[in-house]
């Protein structure tokens, strides 16, 4: 088996509302200096190949329209 | 008019949508039912309503696991062989994910689960679902969702335009989600796949306010009557 970890963002140019929310907040919080904060999501998983991960993404983990996502394989 | 209305896990509009089919339908002596995700026999059945609710938990992104119940390979089927099927709220997400309309919807600007009352400006689209409506008429029904801001990469976005598959767009001041050029609802091509983010169903009686949300259950019954 082969562990993979997918990397899911927001694709660039679209607003993401939950980073938006997440750098509104830092300033109360003392963290000066950050900004372009943006919020994705990691699916960890176990697979017995890495042949059908991409359809995977496509298909389901993914919305193409709307987010990239990353395969990285360990 | 037969209507099914589907029914997965989560959702929690089914039964105001059903309500709706047989008040709109009152005179035909239609039978509509609740059509269990499960299920995959929509025989005899003469439109579909995919219902507001947070389908399976709206896991991974709304309306993204739902697309893969059995019911809806034969909403496609159904849909691609010209049946009306009306996506509402979680159902124009179901819709989207699953290819059947174009565009998706992002969570909104504000981040708030936002629920009140909205205006919406009916469009010149074709399609059985605005057959009662004329274009430029304004509908009053309720606004209730977190994940509504309609969203198409640009060159869909000009191709839906240019096809006139924009149904319904938000009043002024009345586009609470952010959505790219107010659009509350889309239809597909053909235009007998039509989805929205606000509940038609939930404006069918005086009693809370407007009865606007009958009109479009009215117009398929319209046409097959």
């Amino acid at each position: 088996m082969i562990t993979a970890t997918i990397l899911i963002r927001p694709k660039e140019g679209i607003l993401d509302a939950q980073g938006k929310a997440v750098e509104g907040a830092l300033p109360a919080l003392g963290f000066t200096g950050i900004e372009h904060v943006r919020v994705g999501r990691i699916v960890e998983l176990h697979a017995e190949n890495a042949d059908q991960l991409e359809d995977l993404c496509e298909k389901l983990l993914a919305n193409p329209l709307i987010e990239d996502y990353e395969i990285e394989i360990s | 008019m037969n209507w099914g209305v589907l029914q997965f896990p989560g959702s929690c509009d089914e039964r105001d949508a059903l309500h709706a089919c047989e008040l709109a339908d009152q005179s035909s002596g239609g039978q509509s039912r609740l059509v269990w995700h499960e299920e995959t026999d929509l025989s005899g059945l003469d439109g579909i309503i995919v219902p507001g609710g947070f389908s399976y938990g709206d896991y991974l992104r709304a309306g993204a696991i739902a697309r893969f119940a059995p019911a809806m390979t034969a909403v496609a089927d159904f849909a691609n062989a010209g049946g009306p099927v009306l996506g509402i709220c979680n159902g124009f997400q179901v819709l989207c994910e699953s290819g059947l309309l174009p565009g998706a919807l992002l969570t909104n600007e504000e981040m708030r689960f936002i629920c009140r009352q909205g205006d919406l400006i009916v469009t010149e689209a074709e399609s059985p679902f605005l057959s009662e409506l004329e274009p430029g008429e304004t509908i009053s029904i309720p606004i209730k969702h977190q994940s509504g801001r309609y969203f198409a990469p640009p060159e869909m976005l000009e191709r839906i335009e240019a096809n006139n598959q924009v149904a319904f767009r938000y009043g002024e001041g009345h586009n609470v989600n952010g959505s790219l050029n107010d659009i509350a609802g889309v239809t597909n091509e053909a235009g007998n796949v039509l989805g929205l983010m606000p509940h038609p169903e939930h404006a069918v009686d005086a009693f809370t306010g407007s009865t606007d949300g009958l009109k479009l259950f009215r117009g398929p019954a319209g046409i097959n009557a």
